[in-house]
């Protein structure tokens, strides 16, 4: 058993409520940060060792102090509540069954960084949640947590909820402010970074959901003791949401130290593949990240076991390993078609692509083709090295990270399921009527009636 | 502040030059000019907050500079990249960048209808000189092209978005030029479109340069179209007293008969400083109306320095070939490109091409391996 600090009172009966999470030793991590200097708080988070969960992974404390403070400026903390990535789900369970949690984190964090307004960026799809979240707003104004002078320090603090349009591209953090300035979602150059010329051209902080709240229980337990949880740089307890051909999908709590196969097979995590087939491949940090066939998934190439945190999931690069990402762990059985799946991908970076800069704006929809093609048997050898050619001409060409983010699957399915590819040019009609599998990819372990 | 400003010392392509903090690398490579210069589509010195977009001006920093000398890991956008005092830029010499910048070309032109036989930019269209840098000949792509409904804008301008590649230029010239904001960019990806919010008109009186930005033939000049072409226009310098504008145009002319008026243009393609200081923008007025000889104060023929075809055609020692096909083949009449090579696997020497008094056919060239 794991350790839990985000969820561990998620399934307190009426949690949601202010009582409740209160009784619960809610807000005590506000009492506690409000006593010392806003600069111990950062420092706390630093000590921790806490890295953004949205999926670069960078450490948080870090972030935080580079964060301009010129005089007379106001300063902003955006809380990114955009979670658009496929097979990412975290946030919204941490947002609509502990609220509190979040706001807690939120009052926190902007007392850190000297934030009186701090919005929280919602994406339009999440229809319900900010009204649980505004609820949870206005329980903590009137308790005295938010509003002017919270707990006579003379800090004041309101929060605010800003529900997006539902554009993917909107949580890249400069696409975010600027759709939160009442403008078209489109990432801006750069430098500056937002710690510099943010919101309103003021220096801004845009942090996940989930890096907001796991300040709560560093606040509650300390820096030090948070970062002896996990290992190595991965400290403390990370959320996955797990989803694909698995018996059980949901969002678990992890400390980081749990190998790929227990977290895929033991019944306390994912409990297995369903209907008992065989792993194929797992996408294990979101869908932006590369695809991993089951034998690199469970073992590295260096032949190690593969943990489930930073650096063992991206042990070995691109070439042979993956990411964290934000945690979308999307398992694949053995009867899925990688091909269709990357073209489903490919189809939605087209979607999300916000059409400003070349590479993306074209790439993207040339790369879905060319899947479209290859998938519905009119393919061509020669498409594969083209896609590779694509993607390649893509990552790394772009303003924001989406152009990366639409390349990277592609690559990475080429790269290591290039045969089903083939496969699919040479046998149009056959796959056409059935999923391919590929039985060499497949988990070597035998499959437990 | 009294004390002098420092330099920065900066080196693109093993050429050193010495800019102003603050500066681009794009600026500073300009500076030195040539071919070290990195091609722009979508930065406008002119327009505030242009550039970034297009990705044709990636550069590689192989030091960031003296302080920190470490390269920077992806190639870096030249026209919004500030130098760095003792940065190190490769442009030309560098291994990467061609090979980039070549899928940046591939890209643009992906959706691009190329109907440049019908097109009023051919002979000065950026995307033609840039595909012809750095392009490749042919082009992979098997799909349809995106197209669009043609729009007019008013009674002056058409937008072609099918030709558009999405630059920009026109949104910052239509937000910075004129009061109200009434262009934009609708939907995303590869979908989006420059518009005008409800089929609005332009009607402010310098929306007439968002054709002069337009890199390619997405906006082009009502009183221009399909008049002539580029390349048969002579490009005289003039002015007239105008009380909106500075009133110094370029006339587009053949004979006495003026085709087209736009504002000068520096050896970028932007439009110039005027003379009298302060920016170049031409009204409304000036570019459409006055299409008169009488109308202007003609002061020269304009030195057209870009390497467009415009300059060309003046063929100075042109000499006919001494050496004709036949005379170098033997007496052979070639009638196909292929048959140039006198032995081939596709043309072996039993099949004399030139023999066929009709396009060859597979037959031809089976008929003796049975």
């Amino acid at each position: 058993m794991g350790v839990k600090l985000l969820l561990d009172k998620a399934h307190v009966p009426g949690i949601r409520s202010y009582e409740v999470y209160r009784r619960e030793g809610g807000y005590a991590a506000v009492e506690k940060a409000l006593k010392m200097s806003p600069n111990d708080v950062v420092e706390e988070v630093k000590k921790s060792g806490l890295r953004g969960r949205g999926g670069a992974g960078f450490p948080s404390g870090m972030k935080w102090s580079f964060l301009a403070k010129p005089e007379g400026v106001p300063r902003y903390l955006v809380c990114n509540a955009d979670e658009s990535e496929p097979g990412t789900f975290k946030d919204r369970y941490l947002m609509e069954f502990i609220p509190h949690l979040l706001i807690e984190g939120l009052i926190v964090s902007s007392y850190a960084l000297g934030s009186s307004r701090t919005y929280i960026y919602i994406r339009g799809e999440y229809a319900w949640i900010p009204d649980i979240l505004e609820q949870a707003i206005a329980e903590a104004n009137a308790n005295g947590w938010l509003g002017k002078n919270i707990m006579g320090t003379g800090f004041d603090c309101q929060i605010y909820v800003q529900r997006g349009a539902g554009a993917y591209i909107c949580g890249e953090e400069t696409a975010l402010i600027e759709s939160l300035e009442g403008k078209r979602g489109n990432p801006r150059i750069k430098p500056p970074f937002p710690a510099v010329k943010g919101l309103y051209d003021c220096p801004t902080v845009v942090n996940n959901v989930e890096t907001l709240a796991a300040v709560v229980p560093i606040m509650n337990i300390g820096g030090e003791a948070y970062s002896k949880i996990g290992v190595g740089r991965s400290t403390g307890t990370k959320l996955i949401s797990a989803c694909g051909n698995i018996n059980k999908p949901g969002v678990y709590e992890i400390d980081m130290t749990i190998s790929v196969e227990e977290f895929i097979y033991s019944d306390e995590y994912c409990g297995g593949i369903a209907n008992g087939k065989k792993l194929k491949a797992c996408i294990p940090g979101g869908s932006s990240v590369p695809i991993l066939p089951a034998n690199l998934l469970l073992k590295t190439a260096k032949g190690e076991t593969r943990y489930m945190n930073y650096e063992s999931l991206s042990d070995g690069g691109f070439a042979t390993g993956s990411m964290m990402g934000s945690g979308g762990f999307i398992v694949l059985d053995e009867d899925q078609c990688v091909v269709r799946h990357t073209l489903s991908l490919a189809r939605f970076y087209r979607h999300e692509s916000c059409g400003q800069c070349s590479p993306c704006r074209e790439g993207t929809g040339w790369m879905e083709k060319i899947l479209h093609k290859i998938e519905y048997g009119k393919g061509q050898m020669s498409d594969i090295d083209l896609l590779w050619d694509i993607q390649r001409r893509i990552e790394g060409n772009t303003i924001c990270p989406l152009g990366d983010a639409a390349a990277w699957p592609v690559a990475a399915a080429i790269r290591h399921f290039r045969d089903e590819f083939e496969w699919h040019v040479l046998n149009p009609e056959e796959s056409q009527t059935r999923n391919f599998g590929l039985a060499h990819y497949a988990d070597p372990r035998e499959v437990v009636a | 502040m009294a004390e002098e400003k420092k330099l920065f010392k900066v080196t693109i392509d093993n050429i050193t030059v010495e800019v102003e903090p603050g500066t681009t690398i794009l600026n500073a490579a300009r500076m030195i000019g040539g071919d070290v210069t990195p091609p722009a589509m979508c930065y406008y010195s002119k327009l505030k907050g242009s550039g970034g977009k297009c990705r044709t001006c990636l550069v590689e920093v192989a030091a960031g500079s003296t302080a920190d000398p470490r390269p920077m890991p992806k190639l870096v956008a030249s026209c919004r990249t500030t130098v760095m005092d003792g940065m190190i830029v490769k442009n030309i010499t560098s291994e990467k960048v061609p090979d980039a910048r070549a899928g940046v070309v591939e890209f643009l032109l992906l959706n691009h209808p190329l109907d440049c036989p019908v097109c009023d930019q051919a002979g000065e269209c950026h995307l033609q000189d840039l595909s012809f840098d750095h392009g490749k000949e042919g082009t992979r792509y098997e799909f349809k092209r995106r197209t669009f409904e043609k729009h007019n804008l008013g009674p002056y301008i058409q937008l072609h978005m099918t030709r558009c590649i999405l630059c920009y230029r026109c949104v910052y010239t239509a937000d910075q030029l004129t009061e109200k904001r009434a262009h934009g960019v609708l939907d995303r990806g590869d979908h989006a479109q420059i518009a005008t919010f409800i089929e609005k008109n332009l009607d402010s009186d310098f929306i007439g340069n968002v054709i002069d930005v337009c890199p390619v033939g997405a906006l082009t000049d009502k009183t221009f179209r399909f008049k002539n072409r580029v390349w048969f226009t002579k490009p005289v310098d003039a002015h007239r007293n105008c009380t909106k504008c500075c009133g110094e145009v370029q006339l587009w002319m053949r004979g006495d008969e003026v085709f087209r008026v736009t504002a000068r243009k520096d050896e970028w393609g932007e439009v110039k400083e005027s003379t009298k200081g302060g920016t170049g923008w031409i009204c409304n007025d000036c570019r459409f109306d006055k299409k008169s000889v009488s109308d202007w104060t003609i002061e020269g023929p304009s030195n057209v320095s870009r390497h467009s075809v415009i300059s060309q055609g003046h063929y100075v020692g042109l000499q006919k070939p001494t050496e004709t096909m036949p005379a170098v083949m033997g007496g052979r009449q070639p009638r196909l490109l292929m048959d140039i090579h006198s032995v081939s696997e596709v043309n072996p020497e039993s099949v004399e091409l030139s023999k066929i008094n009709r396009p060859a056919h597979s037959s031809d060239f089976n008929s003796d391996k049975s």
